[in-house]
Parts: C-alpha cells; structure tokens; sequence
C-alpha cells in the first residue's frame, strides 16, 4: 500500500485501485475503459459514447429494467460518462451493497446483449442529446474549432460524434468495438470508501477473475503535427451574444509542462476546478484576463480551460461580448495580455497564489468520497495516482522562468486558433468560412 | 479508525444533540455542525427579502442588488475583497430569490473568519459604486438575451408565467433586458435598506468545534443591528386551472425543442407532500426519469432527459414535466407524457415500484450529507421549513409510512391531464 491506496492487479490485466474512507457509510466504484473518442475512426464518430448508452440496457442477468431499477432500489446513484481518451461507470451506493456493483459491473463487462431494438430505440436517444448540445452556440463554436485545429487526431471530432455517422452505425460495428473494449486488460477499477481493503479484494476476484483477457492490438492514433499556421474561422447562428473562442494546442498531462501550462492558466482566467464533484467554485475576477477585458467593459466574462488528457489536446478561452461589440478590439486586448506574460516575468507570490488555490480545491473535493475514487482512475489513465498525489508538489516546483519560457513557445499565434460566433436571427448553418 | 455499521446510518446524521441552534439578540437564526473530517466550512444563509418587493418596471433589482454586493463595501473595493478572496482559494457569492436573498461562502479552516468578516461588510455595507452598476447591468443584460435563446428557460418562464399568473411567482427573479436598464443607483440602495437581520437564517458546517464557530458567527453577525422589519408585499392569491393551456415560444435555429407541462403541486409544508413527492419519484425520477423515462426515452427513444419533479415553495408548489425533443416529435412526447399522468391517477401504484422508490431515496440521504455544503444546505432547510432537528433521524420512517392510497389521493389533489399548462420552445413545426 502506497499513500493510503492500494494498488494491483489482477492476472487478466484488470488494474485495481482501492482507498478506505470511513467517514460516512458509502463506497464509490468507478469502472473505467481506456477508450474514447481518441480511439474512433470516420464511419464511427460517436460510437464510444453510444456504447456507454447501450451498456444501461442490459444482460441476461441484469436484464435491461432491471439493470436501471437495481442500483436505485438500494439508495445509490450512478451513471457514466465518455470523454476524449476514456469511458467510466460509476455507482455510489451504500456501504453493504458493494457486492452489487461488483456484480454489475463484472457482468456488463462481458455479457452486455446489444438487442436490435434497443440499439435503435437509444439511436434516436442519442441524436436528441446531439440535437440539444447543437442548441448551444458554444458547443458550436467548440466543434469548429476541434475541426480546425486537428487535421488528423481525432481530438478533431466531438465525444457525441457526427450525425450522419450516428444514422448510419449498425449492431455489428457496436458490438465488435464493445468487444473489443470493454476487457479487464483496458479497465481500471477503483473503489473509494467504507469498507475493509482485504475483504474486498477477495470480493473482486471472484467477480473478475475470471474473465478472460483480450489482447488490444496496439492502435494506430495519427500523431497531430505541430501546427505552422494560425487558423482563423467565423460561424454565423441564432443567438443574441458573440462568443470568442481562442484555442492552443496544449500539453498532454503526463508531462511537465502541464503543470507550468496549469498555473500560467490559473494566472491569466483563474483556477480551473479539475475536480468533478465538490470542487471548484472559486472566482477569476482578479486573474489578468479579467482585470483586463471585463473590468475595462471590452468583454463580459472570459474562461479558460485546460484538460488533462492522454495525447496533447487544447488549452482555450472564451469570450462572451455583448452583441454590438467589436470582436477585434477584444482580441487585440486578449493578445496584449499574453503578450505581457510573454515579455515580463511573473512573481513568486503570483505562483504561490496559484498553488494555494489548487490546495483549497483539492480540499474541498476530498469532502466527497465519489470524487476521490473519481481521481483515482482519471489519474491512472493518462498517467497514474501518483499524478494527483504529486499535483501540489509539481506546481510547486514551476518557476517564474519556466512560466515565461513556455508562454513564449505556447502562445505562438501559429499555434492557435481563433473562432467567433456572431449571432444572427437568420439560420446559417454552413456559414463557417 | 470508525466501525463500518452500515444497517444504521441514523447514527451518522446530524441530529438533535449534533446540531447547536441558537438565536442572535437581533433575531438571527444559527445552525451550526461541526464536520471534523473535512479541512473546510461552508456557510450558507437567507434574508427574509427578494424579488417579491420590486417595483414594477424594474424587476430584477432584488437579483441586481444582490449581486452588487461583492462589488466593494465601506472597507474595502471590488479588487480587495476578490483578492482576498482568491488568493486562498475561498469562495462568497449572494443571490435574490422571490422571497429571500440568499449568500454562500466557503474557505479553508485558517480562512474561515476573513470569510465570515467579508460576508458581514458586503452584507451591512455595500458601497454600489456606479462604475461597477454601469458594468454589472450590462453583463446582466447580455446573460438575459442569452437566457432568451435558450428553449428550456424560455419555456420554464412561460410555464410560471402561466401557472402563477399576477403573483411574484410568475415573475422572473433575474428580470428582463428592458426592466433590468431602468434600474439606477437609488434603486439598488432602496432594495438594500430593507436588508435586515430579523427572520434571517444562517447554516455553517465545517471543521471547527462548535463553540468555535458559535464564537465566531456571534462576533460578527451580534453587532447588526435591527431595523424595521420590511413589510410583506402583497400577493395575489393562485387561480384554479379550469382546463387546459397551450402555447408555443417560436426560437429559430434551434435543433431541439423544449417542453414544459404541469400544474399546481404541494407546498412544502403541506401535509400531503410526501405523498406527493413519492408518486412524483415513481412517475418521473427513479432510475432514469421513472415511468415518463420508460416511456419517453426508453421505449419511444424520442428524448435524451424526460422526467417529472415537484418545486415545493413555502406557499404552494409547481408539479411540472419536462422534456427535450427534436421538434418534430413534441405533439408526440405530450401526448405520451399524458398518457402516463392518466395511468399514474387510476390506479395505486404497485407495493413493489413504492418500495423501490422508498428505499431509494432513505438510501440516498447520506450522499446529500457528505460535504460540508451538503448539511449547510440541510440545516437551512430545517429552518426553513420547520422540518425539526431531529429530521433526518426520522426521515425514513417519514417516507416509510406513506401508503399507496395516501399517494393516490394525493396526485389526483393536484393533477388532472386534461388540465395541464403546456408550453413548448423552438422552432416552429
């Protein structure tokens, strides 16, 4: 056991992670696949994420009504999510029924039916959660902008995946990527909560020992080149606010200059939460952008994101502008910031500062026991636990040339690009220019 | 290192002999716990004061005053206090509701009292520098026109518009564009005047003993001093719906379409609320979205989220179903959402889908009670409702005891599928 966690694994590949908290009687499992829509190719966008839906319609054991009433009926929440590298599960439920998710999961792992009917009845399911994203000009602009900025990665496409590619998917091609999936030897197991790590280590290898591997033939993901030039594009939709959307390509999490790319970001659009549940929740309005752009009346609100990710994904922006103003005037001033971090070393307190927040997040996160066993499997798929239990540590470690070194290679115009989203009451769907 | 004992989770809740509640010479209300497995505290609180009291014309001044509030006080600007703030990682933000004006702070253990001294000045003393009126009305009304666009506002406004017709119910809390744009300086400090510590409430939860936190809740909240209470705005009662409401909120370009339907439901201290909130749980909550999931989304395939809740308000509540559809599908997903409300109200429900929901939701009680935020958040709702200290000790045989018959009667109280409020936004098929 290292760092209160306990960490192994078991002959077909499973990889478990466990950590005992007792202060409330619940347990949190988190199932997690190393696949995403990193892993999807054309023809298939969108298919990781249908799978997620079609894993909530049953086994022979766990037959569809049942599988959605049976978490439920004893107290627990649950649900899933898929993202860019990963697909997860999760159950937290009450302490004495961690055999149940347990069993489920095992179970779901191997034994998922993929019906027909159900495939298409979640189909149109599936389109309507695509049709409501598409409501929002963000997710919108978002989309252009993962277009553009990836030619060959397919961090180019979005987790939900494509319309035509969702009208046309069949059986075959779902259950062949299940199959190929959804496999001990691509999962990660975590456990957070109240109960006893030897007791149920016995009790996860007898749910999952038995399940035979599957050797994952190594996939081929195309390598993003470095981009040379800056891409520029404008999308035109209904709506009664411009957006800006300002997008680098970024490190991925398991390198160092993540960390440095973490604290300049905290500097200049204020902490990013990185928690899922319980985190967060603390203001930019004295990060450089803000003081910059909202207190001068130019924009009225600025974000910014970065996301821990397997391969290097991308490190954005946003700027929402009352619709009369003039979105250049913004960027110039967006650009006059970066050029200031580019050119002047920041202090030691400004570093400081940044890590005092990531303390006070990571504090208020630890409060819930679903998002600590949360940690420990995102951790692990882009690098290990060890990358959350060292977080603190490495942004300590950042210095001020650092920062000013990367920013200067990082904000590179030829390495961004830049959408804006101007509102207009007639529908224009294909105006991307 | 605790036992785990997980057939009595009772043991775990904050109760009678947990939670030290007391009253403040100016009539404040504190709850307090101490949560020794955290590193934080989270405080939460209400004013007895909110949207109910704006003049017409300038709706939202309740929302704009509140807001304002952490833009500078008599000791310290804008800057300062969000320095403070954020250089430690802590958090304090105000809001207006109908009734109440609501504030919510939470820090580290070390932080707690420049939280609680912050909360007090933005709260007593607020400045509203006209610089910062100038530039919070503008991004007020660039957050309006971007809640006009959006098909599921749009439709919850109608929807309370409809339902609640002249009480401040039916009134959006945030205003509209127009209203927000008459709003001046006088306006915000009028609101502000009536900011008083009678009947206000304050929950904490965190890792301090309690006769710390009490120490320190008395120390800056003891000196406020009273005023006259503000009086009452005077309410309309609520009409009876007599038949059904249709109306669609035309919104161009939008790919999905958003339904609101429903009608008038139990307020929270009704006596049938939990049988209500039961048969709602069954209907429309358990597992994914209850018998309108089934059948919307699981079945029909037609919606990503369809479900049921009841918003139980002080004085009445709103029984409403909710659905996302593309727009060609709407008469459809209406038409099966009545269905059920038809075939929920003509029969009790089966013993064994009660159990399930029951069991459900006492299973669940300590999930909402794992932060900090989570029991603040409780606290507040004992006080506000009346619920008792001892509630959450009670609360499953509370939900045990409901019958399928006392849910029955209850639901056919307040629904009626041919006399629903139904209102759709996008666009046009």
């Amino acid at each position: 056991m290292q760092n209160d966690i306990s960490s192994f694994q078991l002959s077909n590949g499973l990889q478990v992670l466990l950590k005992e908290i007792h202060t409330v009687p619940i347990v949190s499992q988190w199932t997690w696949y190393r696949v995403g829509s990193r892993n999807e190719k054309a023809g298939i966008r969108g298919i990781s994420h249908w799978v997620e839906h079609l894993q909530f319609k049953g086994t022979e054991k766990f037959p569809g009504e049942k599988l959605d009433q049976v978490i439920s009926r004893v107290g627990g929440i649950w649900n899933a999510m898929t993202h860019l590298d990963w697909t997860t599960y999760y159950e937290t439920l009450p302490a004495n029924q961690i055999d149940l998710a347990l069993d489920l999961e095992a179970d779901r792992m191997q034994h998922s039916v993929f019906d027909e009917d159900e495939i298409n009845a979640e189909r149109t399911v599936v389109i309507s959660e695509l049709e409501g994203n598409e409501n929002d000009p963000l997710f919108r602009l978002n989309s252009a902008i993962q277009s553009k900025a990836f030619q060959f990665h397919p961090y180019s496409h979005d987790v939900i995946g494509t319309l035509e590619d969702l009208q046309h998917m069949t059986r075959d091609q779902l259950f062949r990527y299940y199959q190929d999936h959804y496999n001990p030897d691509n999962a990660i197991l975590c456990i957070a909560g109240d109960f006893n790590i030897t007791e149920v280590t016995a009790k996860i290898e007898r749910y999952f020992s038995s399940i035979p591997p599957r050797s994952i033939s190594e996939e081929n993901i195309p390598v993003e080149p470095d981009q040379t030039n800056e891409n520029y594009l404008e999308i035109k939709g209904p709506g009664d606010a411009l957006y800006i959307q300002i997008a680098y390509h970024a490190s991925q999490a398991n390198h160092r200059d993540f960390f440095t790319l973490s604290v300049l970001d905290s500097l200049l659009a204020g902490p990013s939460p990185l928690v899922m549940f319980g985190g967060g929740g603390i203001s930019n309005r004295t990060s450089r952008l803000y003081q910059a752009l909202v207190e001068k009346d130019i924009v009225v609100s600025v974000s910014g994101d970065v996301q821990a990710t397997i391969d290097p994904f991308l490190h954005t922006f946003i700027l929402t502008l009352n619709p009369t103003a003039d979105p250049h005037k913004a960027l110039q001033a967006f650009d006059k910031e970066i050029e200031k971090i580019k050119q002047e070393k920041i202090t030691r307190q400004d570093i400081d500062r940044a890590i005092q927040q990531a303390e006070a997040m990571f504090a208020y996160g630890s409060e819930n026991i679903t998002n600590q066993a949360f940690w420990m499997g995102y951790s692990s798929i882009f690098a290990s636990y060890d990358w959350y239990e060292n977080y603190i540590q490495n942004l300590r470690s950042i210095t001020d040339t650092d920062i000013q070194t990367f920013a200067q290679k990082h904000f590179a115009f030829h390495n961004r690009t830049i959408g804006i989203y101007f509102p207009t009451q007639e529908e224009d769907h294909d105006a991307i220019q | 290192m605790m036992q785990s004992n997980n057939t009595n989770f009772q043991n775990h809740f904050p109760n009678a002999s947990t939670i030290r509640r007391f009253q403040l010479g100016n009539g404040i209300t504190v709850l307090a716990y101490s949560n020794m497995h955290s590193k934080s505290l989270t405080v939460i609180g209400m004013l007895a004061t909110g949207s109910a009291w704006d003049q017409a014309g300038k709706l939202g001044t309740a929302h704009f005053t509140a807001s304002m509030l952490m833009r500078g006080n008599e000791k310290m600007t804008f800057r300062e206090i969000s320095d403070r703030l954020e250089s430690v990682g802590a958090s304090l933000s105000f809001s207006a509701g109908t009734l109440n004006t609501w504030f919510q702070g939470r820090s580290l253990v070390k932080d707690f009292p420049m939280l609680l001294a912050l909360l007090y000045d933005n709260l007593t003393s607020p400045i509203f520098p006209q610089e910062y009126i100038t530039r919070l009305r503008n991004q007020l009304i660039t957050s309006l026109l971007i809640r006009d666009q959006d098909t599921q506002e749009r439709a919850a406004l109608e929807f309370d518009k409809v339902l609640f017709k002249s009480h401040p119910y039916a009134l959006p809390v945030d205003g509209y564009a127009e209203t927000i744009a008459n709003i001046q300086r006088h306006d915000l400090t009028k609101h502000h005047s009536m900011y008083h510590p009678h009947n206000a409430v304050i929950a904490v939860s965190g890792a301090l003993p309690l006769q710390d936190i009490e120490s320190m809740i008395k120390g800056q909240f003891d000196q406020w001093a009273p005023k006259k209470e503000s009086v009452n705005p005077v309410s309309t009662g609520f009409e009876a719906i007599i038949e059904e409401t249709r109306s669609h909120i035309p919104i161009e370009g939008k790919s999905q379409s958003d339904i609101q339907m429903g009608t008038f439901g139990p307020s929270r201290a009704s006596a049938d609320y939990y049988a209500a909130y039961l048969g709602n749980h069954v209907l429309g909550q358990f597992g994914l979205y209850g018998r309108i999931g089934r059948s919307v989304r699981n079945k029909a395939g037609l919606a990503y989220y369809a479900f049921s809740s009841l918003n139980a308000l002080p004085e009445i509540g709103s029984w409403e179903f909710n659905a996302g559809v593309n727009p060609v599908n709407v008469e459809k997903t209406i038409t099966l959402i009545k269905d059920e409300i038809r075939h929920y109200l003509e029969e009790p429900l089966q013993e064994d889908e009660l159990e399930d929901s029951k069991s459900h939701l006492i299973g669940r009680l300590p999930m909402s009670l794992e932060s900090n935020a989570g029991i603040a958040n409780a606290l507040l709702s004992i006080e506000r409702f009346h619920l008792g200290l001892d509630y959450f000790q009670n609360y499953a045989s509370l939900i045990s005891s409901i019958t399928p018959a006392q849910i029955l009667e209850a639901s056919r109280r307040y629904l009626d599928p041919e006399k629903l409020i139904i209102i759709s936004a996008g666009v046009e098929k």
